[in-house]
């Protein structure tokens, strides 16, 4: 099982650990710097790194590498899911996850972990259950602490542990019950040159936010509950309910969740919300290109598109790009190569459009490769795939509470080749 | 206020400063203290002397206080066991606290402090725990059993802790269930032979239960222990995967993943007519797909193991080809990976799709990326022979743009291919050729080189290229040295008068000069076989080569058995089985796939595990190209070592399988004069005795001579393929002689010269009896017809399909390919009549599985109507005979080659709504039975 956590910076530096087992040396970490050295750049560090006596599989999120030892035949699939989980509970209980914030709050960062896992098998992974034994820092209970002299740590049993709904806390009280759900899909496409899609597929999730006193017994229905057929739920879910009826029937955990996440990859039911028109153009011979981009809108099902940003990797040959864009900003790092052009909201009547030349270097033969183009959008109250609530439903309590869904497609992995 | 303080430090003396705050009344001050004790430990300060100080905090009633010197006594325990003993009341007082969350806390610690004199204080409070009535206890001190067993195993058998944990499966707690397993699981781990895990038909169904209602990371210890289970029939081990699908549907995704393991193994138990099975094929496809839209690191973990699940069922995600197309900004070691799967998954339906991705991604930034993705395009190519063209073709775009790398990775896959369709993409060789100087890597150099050896008599300076290479003979790698030496030595073969002294030069290079035996025994070996038997050596170093296989790289069947069972894990992750990574071995256990074994009616003969491997690979073909050059290198050496050289005679290996059985057997006549009480068909079954020589009392006509029948002429090459060369064409038999009927348009504006025609080496041997004779230039949209005598001569190479020939016509323009099927009745011999007693006795001889079932559809024939027209396609009808309204009509017919063909043919006359005819074909060649009887159909229906 899992033996050793360590925390590591981008610039090298362990700033923390923790030990399940025996304690594990940190220079085992050395064979870890072996190999993002090895790799260009932070993301391609690869997962699962084998040293002489231990694995190292980690993680990389909001610049800190996470990396767990173990020294047997493990899942690593375990590891690494529990890995995210911890940088999720840190969110949770941190409002962000960075080296500064958990060397703020080492205290608790140690104790949180110390409950997660018991001997490299984890114990209390629902945030709900750990904030019951160790409290999240606010700046009221600090003071309170200080003057009082209690401590954050709880010192009851949290009542979930053991309950058949290990999920949800009891004695749950609010004097406004209120349940939100909103449904967001991202679409992830390749499109290419020609327009074409190439691959289009959405990830969905229905993430909720219930507030509600008691034990409430929820139960929500779609229109359309047939998109679905590639789901997976929150353990909450009761999964009989949902072969047969194709209802979501659950108890839920007190605050935020993630009720369930689908996918729908059937060409067909995937509409591509935007079109790009490019005209990126390198000559032979000649050290200027030419560079032109179109963003325009369709299949929205008249919503308006916001949020649109633009962002390309231009080849290492492009020494400067002179644009201008109709509205919007945009910027190119000489350095790096990153165009970026922040849209904003797609009028249809005047689409936005980002044109001008490229220098390149004088002498070299034009580029090979041609720039992906990467765009980011959001479109409100629009789920892309057609998914719609039909109701939802409250047994179990008597008091009504007050319900809100809320729809969001936005762009996952949305590619452009040119 | 925040724990950022704790780290900042007066100059006095850290260490001193805090003693004195630990040991301060105020109960404030000193849980201030323990923090910044705890803060310093985190970053790896040793903090170890305050020992004694921290100790002294842990009789308190606050909670977080203990918790922290709990956290300070397990990291320095064991640096001062001594000290330790003093905490050994505090822990045993806990255990017998009120508060189960206290209870808890103090077994969890103890197992944590890993000292052997406090582990003797452990064992009664841990007894005592495991008996607990808080299931929060038990499950906290199951996990205490297996932290105890690894500080001291001996201890925790002696004192029965095995059983107990054993006893906690029965736990009515679903969450004491998962931890008592996860617990015996670990101790197992250590434990491979004591038989811990002891799973019944009761525990599993506890199992099954307990998995619904525990935590998640519970599921994930009772699958992978229920894979471990082998479940005793297939009722069984359906019942198990039912219960277990639903785990598919988790959101957490190493539940998902042991899932599909349990399902992958049980699923083999599973029979394939199921409609089940077919259910849960389709139950695991998206599951996986939906792993591949989680972070990348799930992704590159669940990519490892989805490799593994598409070569043993590549069924489940034939469909789904397009999730694991490459976005650019997926790290490079997912992208790796995809490239991979989408190769395993290329097939005809999908080939035009990745190979557009292939080329879209040749042309991204990252190198290791772009390698990759143009050798992906050679396998594609050898993987399905339909899109070989368009491989070939993409790759000498690639090799057009002149990127280095991008160049030498394609020669190295053209040389693969080359070897897999042989006289089929030789044209571009010379394009080839032409960026000799940019290879610098010694594979490529290594690949450029065997093709100038293979080819050396259609490349003109051949020998110069070669010298070229030998100047730097020293400073090459081994590998391109003995690739120099054997292809010098093929050139000399090809072309004897002018490089004797290179091959001269290249032998004392190698023999003289080297330090490499390997080089020098081959080297040796060629001049013995120069000088000694020149017609030998040429038999040896030009024999023909193997084709290569389909797939490249496949994992071997039963190592790919035993990583499925081990999927999710880091076998899985690596590839390999646990024996060959896991430290010192310890606790490694072979698995394999549990046989299937049907419940019920055990009609198939209980098939074993070895699915991997495709059915009809054939034994001669080479199963696996990992390292392409060493088998290329053993190769040009490699067949006639293992077998005798081959005599003047050039039969392929493939073909001996076809002719062997036909030959021997069939024409050496006094072998079965009286066979033994064979089974004899059932019609013939009746009349066996006397009534043999009445069976056979007709006597046929003698074949008239009008020939087969011929089939119109049908387009072989359209003129867009060969640069305005149109070739229409058949094949006929007419007295004994074959010929091919050809028509070629000019559809060119230049006018053709110079036709010449060359065939590959096919099943039959068919070959060329005479030079392709147009004797006047082809001027454009000029058409000429010519019949191409044939005879069965040529060299013989067993063909997919049988009838299958590849066909090379060349003119002043250039050199085309194409293949064609050829009916198989043009190879029928006119002397295809056999005796009566013979073919008996022949019928009896041929084992009943080589019978074949044919029905001939909507064929109103009566039987002297069917003899006539198949008897100038020389099928002879030897008997006759009329039972119950039906005519059987028996027939035998012979091919080129000697094969006997004998048949059976039902018709039922008279009746005007039976117009289908049932075939049934004997020879000790069954697979020319298919061809035999598509020959009949169209004999018959024109």
């Amino acid at each position: 099982m899992i033996h050793s956590l360590f925390l590591i910076n981008s610039s090298g530096d362990i700033f923390l650990e923790k030990h399940w087992k025996s304690v594990v040396s940190r220079s085992v970490c050395d064979y870890f710097f072996e190999a993002q050295e090895r790799a260009t750049e932070a993301e391609n560090v690869p997962p699962v790194i084998p040293t002489p006596h231990h694995y190292l599989l980690s993680v990389y999120r909001h610049k800190i590498f996470f990396v767990a030892v173990i020294q047997t035949e493990v899942p690593p699939l375990f590891v690494i899911e529990f890995l995210h989980r911890v940088v999720d509970t840190f969110q949770d209980y941190f409002g962000v996850c960075s080296e500064p914030v958990i060397k703020d709050n080492v205290v608790v960062v140690y104790e949180v972990l110390e409950e997660m896992l018991d001997n490299g098998f984890p114990l209390a992974t629902e945030s709900n259950i750990l904030k019951e034994l160790i409290k999240p820092p606010t700046i009221l209970r600090t003071v309170v602490n200080t003057i009082t002299g209690s401590t954050n740590v709880g010192d009851q049993l949290p009542t979930g542990q053991l309950s058949v709904v290990p999920w949800r806390r009891t004695g749950v009280k609010y004097t406004n019950n209120e349940a939100y759900f909103d449904v967001i899909e991202e679409i992830d496409a390749i499109i290419d040159k020609s327009g074409s899609t190439v691959t289009a597929e959405i990830q969905g999730v229905i993430d909720a936010c219930v507030k509600l006193t008691g034990m409430p017994d929820l139960t929500l229905s779609f229109m359309n509950p047939r998109l679905l057929d590639d789901v997976s739920f929150h353990p909450c879910v009761r999964f009989k309910r949902w072969e047969s009826e194709r209802i979501l029937s659950f108890i839920p955990p007190d605050g935020n969740f993630r009720l369930l996440s689908y996918h729908v990859s059937a060409q067909n039911l995937v509409a591509i919300p935007v079109y790009v028109k490019h005209n990126i153009s390198f000559r032979d011979s000649s050290s200027l290109g030419r560079f032109e981009i179109t963003v325009g809108p369709k299949q929205t099902m008249g919503k308006t598109i916001e949020g649109v940003m633009v962002t390309s990797q231009m080849p290492k040959g492009v020494l400067n790009m002179s644009l201008t864009p109709s509205q919007g900003t945009h910027t190119f790092d000489p350095v790096t190569k990153m165009l970026s052009w922040d849209v904003g909201k797609i009028n249809p009547q005047k689409l936005p459009s980002l044109k001008g030349t490229m220098s390149l270097q004088a002498g070299a033969s034009k580029p090979d490769e041609n720039p992906t183009i990467n765009l980011q959008f959001k479109i409100q109250q629009l789920a892309i795939s057609g998914l719609k609530v039909n109701r939802l439903d409250m047994y179990g309590e008597k008091y009504k509470p007050f319900k809100g869904i809320k729809y969001m497609t936005k762009a996952g992995k949305f590619q452009v080749r040119t | 206020m925040t724990d950022s303080k704790y780290f900042t430090t007066t100059k006095k003396g850290e260490i001193f400063e805090l003693k004195a705050e630990l040991n301060s009344d105020k109960k404030e001050k000193k849980k201030e203290a323990v923090k910044k004790v705890i803060a310093s430990m985190t970053v790896g300060k040793d903090v170890s002397a305050l020992f004694p100080d921290v100790v002294n905090c842990m009789q308190t009633d606050n909670l977080e206080l203990k918790k922290l010197v709990y956290l300070y006594l397990m990291n320095y325990a064991k640096s001062q066991p001594d000290m330790a003993i003093m905490a050994v009341n505090t822990f045993v007082k806990d255990c017998e606290d009120p508060n189960p969350l206290i209870r808890a806390l103090a077994v969890r610690t103890m197992g944590c402090i890993r000292v052997d004199k406090i582990t003797e204080y452990l064992c009664e409070p841990l007894r005592k725990c495991l008996k607990d009535e808080d299931p929060y206890v038990r499950k906290t001190a199951a996990v205490c059993v297996a932290k105890l067993h690894d500080i001291n195993a001996q201890l925790v058998e002696d004192q029965g802790f095995l059983d107990t944990l054993k006893d906690l499966i029965s736990d009515s707690n679903p969450m004491v269930v998962a931890n008592a397993v996860a617990a015996l699981s670990e101790i197992a781990e250590s434990h491979p032979s004591s038989n811990l895990l002891d799973l019944n038909p009761q525990s599993i169904n506890k199992l099954l239960t307990a998995l619904n209602e525990c935590t998640e990371w519970g599921q994930i210890f009772i699958l992978d222990c229920l894979a471990n289970y082998t479940p005793k029939d297939d009722r069984e081990a359906q019942s198990i995967c039912e219960r277990v699908t639903p785990r598919l549907s988790h959101a957490n995704s190493a539940v998902v993943l042991s899932a599909v393991k349990v399902l992958m193994k049980f699923m083999e138990m599973l029979s394939k007519d199921l409609d089940y099975y077919g259910t849960l094929l389709k139950k695991l496809a998206p599951p996986l797909v939906t792993l591949l839209s989680a972070e990348p690191e799930l992704q590159y973990v669940a990519l490892r193991n989805i490799n593994l699940i598409v070569q043993k069922r590549p069924e489940i995600l034939k469909h789904e080809m397009k999730v694991f197309f490459v976005k650019y900004n997926d790290p490079i070691y997912v992208k790796l990976e995809k490239l991979d799967i989408m190769i395993r998954l290329a097939s005809q339906a999908n080939i035009a799709q990745v190979l557009a991705e292939l080329k879209e991604y040749a042309t991204e930034v990252d190198v290791d990326f772009v390698r990759k993705a143009v050798r992906a395009i050679g396998r594609c190519a050898i993987k399905v022979e339909q899109s070989a063209e368009r491989c070939v073709s993409t790759l000498l775009d690639l090799i057009q743009t002149k990127v280095n790398y991008v160049v030498q990775e394609a020669i190295v896959v053209i040389k693969d291919i080359f070897r897999k369709y042989p006289n089929k993409y030789e044209s571009v060789i010379a394009t080839l050729c032409e960026n000799l100087d940019s290879l610098d890597e010694p594979e490529a150099r290594a690949a450029m080189i065997w093709i100038v050896g293979e080819y050396a008599e259609r490349i003109d300076n051949a020998d110069e290229l070669l010298e070229g290479f030998l100047e730097g003979f020293h400073d090459e790698s081994t590998q391109v040295q003995l690739q120099l030496l054997t292809a010098i030595v093929k050139l000399f073969l090809k072309k004897p008068t002018e490089t004797q002294e290179l091959v001269q030069q290249v032998l004392s290079l190698a023999t003289q000069d080297s330090d490499n035996p390997d080089l020098r025994d081959r080297g040796y070996i060629y001049w013995r076989l120069l000088s000694t038997d020149p017609v030998a050596a040429k038999e040896v170093v030009l024999a023909e080569k193997p084709l290569i296989s389909e797939e490249t790289d496949l994992i071997e069947p039963t190592l790919l058995d035993e990583l499925i069972c081990y999927i999710g894990t880091l076998a899985s992750v690596y590839h390999k089985p646990p024996s060959a990574f896991v430290e010192g071995g310890r606790g490694v256990v072979h698995k394999s796939l549990p046989p299937r074994t049907a419940s019920s009616e055990s009609t198939e003969s209980p098939e074993t595990a070895p699915a991997g491997a495709p059915p009809g690979e054939q034994p001669d073909v080479i199963p696996a190209q990992g390292d392409l050059l060493g088998d290329l290198l053993n190769l040009d050496l490699g067949p006639p070592v293992s077998s005798p050289p081959l005599a003047t005679t050039s039969v392929q290996m493939g073909a001996v399988d076809l002719l062997g059985g036909g030959l021997d057997s069939l024409i050496g006549g006094p072998n079965f004069v009286a066979p033994p009480a064979a089974t004899v068909p059932a019609s013939l079954g009746a009349p066996i005795g006397g009534g043999l020589s009445d069976l056979f009392d007709l006597t046929s006509g003698v074949g008239t001579l009008s020939g087969s029948y011929v089939a119109p002429k049908a387009v072989w090459l359209p003129a867009m393929k060969a640069k305005g060369l149109e070739i229409l064409g058949t094949f006929t038999r007419q007295v004994g002689s074959i010929s091919m009927d050809l028509q070629l348009t000019n559809k060119a504006l230049q006018v053709m010269t110079d036709f010449a025609i060359q065939f590959n080496r096919n099943s039959f041997g068919l070959a060329p009896a005479a030079p392709l004779q147009v004797h006047a230039p082809l001027s454009p949209n000029q058409t000429v017809e010519i019949s191409l005598p044939l005879n069965t001569v040529g060299s013989v190479m067993k063909m997919e399909p049988l009838n299958n020939l590849q066909v090379a016509v060349k003119n002043n323009i250039d050199v085309f390919y194409f293949s064609t099927l050829y009916p198989l009745h043009i190879l029928f011999v006119e002397d295809g009549k056999m005796d009566r007693q013979m073919f008996l006795a022949t019928w009896k001889d041929i084992p009943n599985e080589n019978e074949a079932q044919f029905q001939i559809r909507d064929c109103p024939l009566n039987a002297e109507a069917v003899s006539s027209k198949l008897q100038s396609s020389n099928i002879f009808t030897i008997a006759k005979r009329n039972v119950e309204g039906q005519d059987m009509l028996y027939q035998s017919l012979k091919l080129t080659n000697g094969i006997w063909v004998l048949a059976e043919l039902r018709i039922q006359p008279g009746n005007p709504s039976f117009t289908d005819l049932e075939l049934s074909l004997k020879c000790r060649a069954p697979e020319v039975s298919q061809h035999v009887y598509q020959a009949y159909e169209t004999i018959l229906k024109n």
